[in-house]
């Protein structure tokens, strides 16, 4: 049974007669239909008399070979001929994979594709804005429908959770902007200047920044791939039949939570910073604590903590928003949770910059630098 | 004879009954639990080769588990598994390679790969086991592999989130029939599916049994399916095996469960069908010699 296939050119009355021998089984066939493709006709026939054993494969190899060479099969024993037979009727040429486009073709496509659907896709932002605004307005015209645990469960996911790393992370990047601060304002002189350039950083930019862009890619992401995932197994369909909305249900506790969450966040990685940068202060320029924060009292403005706790919020919202969107949109199958996850975040920390860069200018024009 | 040579003589015996025997599959003294909860205590089966067995059981029993055990896809605590007279447990995977080539696997949703086309899923196993055979025939392979299982030509190059359910399990049942197996394992291939689609369905598992002499290990609920196509029916209740046999020699044991599972309302309805189905047969047999006569 395990013999491997041979071939064999014969000369018979005359004719030329390929003569297959051994197992024409897939385990056995090796270079068999290479060699046979090689064989120049005219061939009077195919003879399978010395083949033991043959599976469909080997039959569907045969019937190639009669068809290119135009010839006949001889001695085949009951079972071959019935595969044979089988196979034969099963000959249809069928695509294998979807019609190939020209490359350059297929790049403008995609181009005009992508525009399209960043277009749609901030349209369908706003409109799945639009939607919690009526789902805020219908909770608050029925309180009774307002779901406190889940947006107590989220305080915890999205901010106890993330008090450790967002903690250290701020802790850093104090000390990072501290360092390289007085590596550059030491030729200057100004060493002093680092403690300006560390308390009004944080307080109005980095802290929030910095926490919007850790919770779009901690809890973000999660909103998108659990909300993709309930899509799929029609969870969130069903809520919908039993009269639960899951505008209200779902998305308006994360997003509820994530507006809450942002300021206290970024007000603590804020702090963080402040500490990191009033530590690298004490270690490297001799800064003593006290003499740090009696200066951050002077040169930091009350406004620029306004100025960060009031981007905050507006952070949270995009950030809840892009990553429940995204998961709404979710339909076909598994590979694209993982998409519209990578999207969630993308889009999230992209347009935080963006309104960030519409605040700095909103707050320079207001006069609170 | 000495002793050794009885001995000898006896495992010689052995081996000649797991090769010429007709046994594809032998499961002895399976244990499966999974933490307190034991799903198979002692179970023993036997799938004779060229057979389609039908595996039933209520929900629960470990139908799947047993034939994830046995495709090694679950370690069992205890027992033997034998595929083709070779031991399947404690293999590595690449030792079990030569018998997994032999096995073709259609899991309950098909299980197709979703980044492929329908006919790239069925060139997967060819081109992981076989890198030998060429493109052009791989290609050729897949296409008349598809057409096997009934499915039209312009499935081909369609991914499997365009297809329908009913769809989805012939594109599964040409990825598992992709390398010509011995032995076909089907994990509920009806469930989901309309009559007409099960039924043919049916018809479909039979007449490539038939054509490429599968041995064929069916899980599945449907009574329909056990009474058309399945030649023995094996129970599994208590934690075992509790009966084998066809379906006549099981409606003969008083196990309470068989006779409810075969005398329930949906039983008798499907064994009605089918001897509504031979009173047919045998009308339209009396009927021809008259009509010969005339």
């Amino acid at each position: 049974m395990n013999k491997a296939a041979e071939l064999a050119e014969e000369q018979q009355d005359g004719s030329n007669v390929v003569r297959l021998s051994g197992s024409l089984a897939i385990a056995c066939l090796g270079d068999l239909p290479d060699r046979l493709d090689a064989v120049q006709g005219p061939v009077g026939a195919i003879d399978l008399s010395a083949v033991d054993h043959m599976d469909t494969i080997g039959a569907w190899t045969v019937h190639r070979a009669t068809k290119r060479l135009g010839c006949d099969v001889t001695g085949a024993s009951d079972d071959a001929r019935r595969l044979i037979d089988a196979v034969c009727h099963l000959d249809e040429p069928m695509p294998i994979r979807p019609d190939h486009v020209h490359p350059l073709r297929r790049v403008v496509g995609q181009i005009g594709e992508a525009v399209i659907a960043s277009g749609a896709n901030l349209m369908g932002l706003l409109g799945f804005f639009g939607a919690t605004l009526i789902a805020s307005w219908s909770v608050i015209r029925h309180p009774h429908r307002f779901r406190i645990n889940a947006v107590v469960q989220r305080f915890e996911v999205v901010g106890v959770s993330a008090l450790g790393i967002i903690g250290l992370m701020s802790f850093l990047i104090g000390i990072v902007i501290a360092q390289q601060g007085s590596v550059q304002l030491r030729q200057f002189g100004m060493e002093m200047l680092t403690i300006n350039l560390v308390g009004r950083l944080t307080f109005r930019e980095l802290g929030v920044l910095m926490t919007a862009i850790m919770v779009a890619g901690r809890s973000g992401s999660a909103f998108a791939a659990q909300l993709g995932t309930m899509k799929l197994t029609e969870e969130v369909d069903a809520m919908r039949t039993i009269g639960v909305s899951p505008m209200e249900a779902l998305v308006l506790p994360r997003t509820l939570a994530v507006v809450i969450m942002m300021p206290l966040l970024g007000f603590y990685a804020s702090i963080m910073a402040v500490i990191g940068g009033g530590f690298l202060c004490a270690i490297a320029l001799e800064i003593p604590p006290i003499t740090f924060v009696q200066r951050l009292r002077e040169v930091v403005p009350i406004t620029d903590l306004w100025v960060g706790l009031i981007k905050a919020p507006v952070f949270g919202i995009i950030i809840a928003l892009s990553g429940c969107f995204q998961g709404m949109q979710v339909k076909a199958n598994a590979e694209e949770v993982g998409l519209r996850t990578t999207a969630a975040v993308v889009q999230a920390i992209f347009l935080v910059i963006v309104i960030d860069a519409f605040f700095a200018v909103f707050f320079t024009w207001v006069g609170w630098n | 004879m000495s002793e050794e040579e009885i001995q000898r003589a006896e495992e010689e015996r052995i081996e000649q009954a797991v090769e010429t025997a007709e046994i594809a599959i032998s499961v002895r003294g399976l244990r499966n639990s999974f933490g307190d909860q034991v799903v198979h205590e002692g179970l023993d089966l036997d799938v004779r080769k060229g057979e389609i067995l039908g595996v039933v059981g209520g929900s629960g029993t470990g139908k799947s588990v047993l034939m994830r055990a046995i495709i090694g896809l679950q370690t069992p605590d205890e027992g033997d598994i034998h595929v083709f007279g070779e031991s399947m447990i404690g293999r590595l995977d690449d030792e079990a390679l030569a018998i997994r080539k032999r096995w073709g696997v259609l899991f309950q949703g098909g299980a197709l790969f979703s980044t492929l086309t329908v006919a790239e899923n069925v060139e997967v196993p060819i081109r992981e086991y076989y890198p030998n055979i060429g493109p052009q025939l791989r290609d050729e392979i897949a296409a008349y592999k598809i057409r096997m299982t009934g499915l039209p030509t312009e499935a081909g190059p369609k991914y499997p989130a365009e297809l329908s359910g009913g769809m989805k399990k012939r594109a599964g049942l040409a990825r598992a029939l992709a390398l010509d197996p011995d032995l076909l394992f089907l994990d509920e291939p009806t469930a989901g599916l309309d009559p007409i689609g099960a039924a043919a369905f049916d018809e479909m598992t039979r007449k490539l049994q038939q054509t490429l002499g599968l041995t064929v290990f069916l899980i599945t609920h449907d009574l329909d399916t056990l009474y058309s196509i399945c030649d023995r029916v094996a129970v599994l209740a208590d934690k075992k095996v509790t009966a084998v046999g066809t379906i006549e020699e099981l409606l003969a044991t008083d196990h309470p469960w068989i006779q409810e599972y075969f005398n329930g309302p949906r039983g008798r309805a499907a064994t009605a069908a089918v001897s509504r189905e031979k009173d047919r047969e045998q009308t339209k047999a009396a009927l021809s010699p008259s009509d010969g006569r005339r």
